[in-house]
């Protein structure tokens, strides 16, 4: 039923968190816009004033910012590739008819519910470190040295410690995609002659297209914004070899106690997360239509 | 070339013996429908013939050779599914050019054949469509396209019309009767509807709890029905089945009167109140209670005019009457 009178309550009762979802959204984005225009430390609260571009300028001058937005992408390229991949072949794999399916399916997504500081500290001191760690045994026992993952790779290692937490949810989410093909189509796919890869690329790839796309575009919010992995491990180093946008944010916010700048990284990175989705809009969206 | 022989073949699920022990031979060119009630192991033969699924035991020969362990792919034969199985992301070119694609054949070719297939299917003008923007009927005919361009030596159906509505399904079912007539490749068709199986078939096997019941022409089956199962699956409305002191008077377990060999007639030996009468203009079916052997159905001529609560009396015509033994097969 929908008359007028009753689309018009319908407008009127869900008005409020409209407003209220308005606010939340745009008064700390036009705050952040104000700060990234003025001079605001804390460590000397009283020289204030308007300041021109100038917060941006020190970004875009900043041999770091271009380090960071490297990284940033890295860090998102890299763990979407490592995340869809993996998970398109474990979801092949957990979906094969085998004994204790549930509690295996469970142990795979078990990492997402370890949150982000844990699951790096986790891989930091079991698996990457020199001493104590799995691979450091590993290597020990072929007679080698131990790879000094963070120090040397730090990058790769925080991209490995992402993948490893978003994983989970890639293969869940492609599982059930896969889960939801009939198996009448697989079988017309066999009678037509298709190999096992033929009908992997021409039957299962398409009909999972959706939810790849679901999955990278879902995991990029999150993926532009990691932090903890990074606090917890590298600390954006050594030097700034490991630093991300908000890293570098981070440390103009709380390490230089400069609002104001952090401020203008903050709009360079909502700029950034645009300019992502709308290529990946233009390259991936139209598989969410239909 | 299209001959599929099965030796005793048997399928198993576990403990559970779908397909006790079936031998059968479909000659080339032949229409053959397997019929019979849900659950009695039709859809689970076919599947076995295409390779779908592994036999227990026994062997499925094709053209003379032993195909028990082929793949499905290299035993030459077309299936078209219940849900027809479209590739939803493929435009219906590409569906149905898809299996000459995966055969390596050049673009050329594959266009040139699926031209063929959709001129015989009236499918030309929506080439280009995607699946999903098409009817139910001509879902079903890309189906059946993408099964022809095989050029296979047998079309497997399995329940190809179930999801058309009563209109569609009747015309579809034409339309495959003469696709059979036009390219005269073996057929299996697979239905529970009995109507499907009299009307489309060369050669209907009966399959009831995995065995086969029998297997003959479409009026074979009507008038010599091998047993009671038989009897009561082929034809519509269903045969009448009396037993008790009735059927003793002629000598049997069992008798079957089909509703359309009972006469109206004073004097007939039956007699009987009208319970139901359905006055459909062409015939009138009539459910009759009849004292001493029960609800017999009745179909009479359009023009007869009982109503509810009527006295009649029903005459059975002579040498219509089925006669079954005790173990359910028909005495001669």
């Amino acid at each position: 039923m929908s008359t007028q009178s009753s689309r018009l309550a319908a407008r009127v009762m869900v008005a409020p968190s409209v407003v209220l979802l308005f606010i939340w959204m745009a008064v700390p984005l036009a705050m952040t816009l104000y700060y990234s225009f003025r001079l605001y430390r804390l460590i000397s609260p009283d020289r204030t004033g308007w300041v021109g571009f100038t917060n941006y300028l020190w970004f875009v001058n900043s041999p770091e910012f271009w380090l960071a937005m490297g990284n940033t992408l890295a860090l998102v390229g890299g763990v979407l590739a490592i995340t869809v991949t993996l998970g398109i072949l474990i979801a092949l794999l957990i979906d094969q008819p085998v004994k204790g399916q549930g509690v295996l399916r469970i142990l795979v997504i078990a990492p997402f519910f370890v949150m982000p500081p844990v699951a790096a500290s986790i891989l930091e001191n079991l698996f990457m470190h020199p001493q104590n760690g799995l691979f450091a045994a590993v290597s020990m026992s072929f007679g080698a040295q131990p790879i000094l993952f963070l120090q040397d790779y730090p990058m790769s290692s925080v991209i490995a410690i992402v993948s490893w937490e978003w994983l989970p949810f890639a293969t869940l989410i492609l599982l059930t995609a896969l889960q939801s093909l009939s198996s009448e189509q697989i079988e017309a796919a066999e009678m037509d002659g298709a190999s096992a890869l033929n009908r992997f690329r021409y039957i299962i790839l398409p009909h999972m297209m959706r939810a790849i796309t679901v999955v990278i575009l879902i995991q990029t919010i999150f993926l532009l914004g990691i932090f903890g992995e990074i606090f917890t491990t590298t600390q954006g180093g050594p030097g700034s070899a490991s630093t991300t946008l908000p890293y570098m944010i981070f440390k103009q916010a709380i390490a230089a106690k400069d609002i104001g700048r952090a401020a203008a990284g903050g709009i360079i990175a909502v700029i950034l997360a645009n300019i992502v989705a709308y290529f990946l809009m233009r390259g991936i969206g139209r598989h969410l239509d239909a | 070339m299209g001959k599929i022989t099965l030796k005793h073949v048997n399928k198993s699920f576990g403990d559970v013996a779908v397909i006790p022990d079936i031998n059968l031979t479909i000659e080339n060119g032949e229409f053959v429908v397997f019929v019979g009630p849900s659950g009695c192991g039709k859809s689970t033969l076919l599947r076995l013939i295409a390779g779908l699924e592994d036999v227990s035991a026994g062997q499925i020969e094709i053209d003379g050779t032993d195909a028990t362990d082929l793949p499905p792919a290299k035993r030459g034969l077309a299936m078209v599914f219940q849900s027809y199985a479209l590739y939803p992301h493929m435009s219906v070119r590409k569906n149905i050019a898809f299996p000459l694609k995966m055969a390596g054949m050049t673009e050329a070719e594959q266009e040139k054949k699926v031209q063929n297939a959709a001129r015989i299917l009236n499918l030309t003008s929506y080439l280009d469509r995607r699946p999903g923007q098409l009817s139910g009927g001509q879902r079903q005919r890309v189906a059946i396209g993408r099964a022809i361009v095989r050029e296979p030596s047998a079309f497997l159906f399995d329940e190809p019309l179930s999801n058309l509505d009563a209109a569609l399904r009747v015309s579809m079912r034409q339309e495959i009767t003469e696709l059979h007539q036009t390219l005269k490749t073996t057929m299996i068709y697979v239905t529970h509807d009995q109507v499907e199986a009299m009307t489309m078939a060369d050669k209907i096997v009966v399959l009831n709890a995995g065995n086969i019941e029998q297997v003959g022409s479409p009026l074979d089956l009507y008038h010599h029905p091998a047993n009671v199962f038989v009897a009561g699956f082929i034809g519509s409305p269903k045969m009448n089945l009396i037993a008790g002191a009735e059927a003793a008077k002629h000598g049997a377990t069992t008798i079957g009167v089909r509703p359309e060999h009972i006469d109206i007639a004073a004097g007939g030996p039956w007699s009987g109140t009208v319970g139901l009468s359905e006055h459909l203009g062409s015939d009138t079916f009539l459910k009759v209670e009849v004292d001493g052997i029960g609800t017999l159905n009745v179909r009479a001529g359009g023009e007869v005019n009982l109503r509810h609560g009527d006295r009649t009396s029903l005459a059975p015509q002579a040498g219509r009457i089925h006669r079954f033994g005790a173990d359910g097969k028909a005495l001669a």
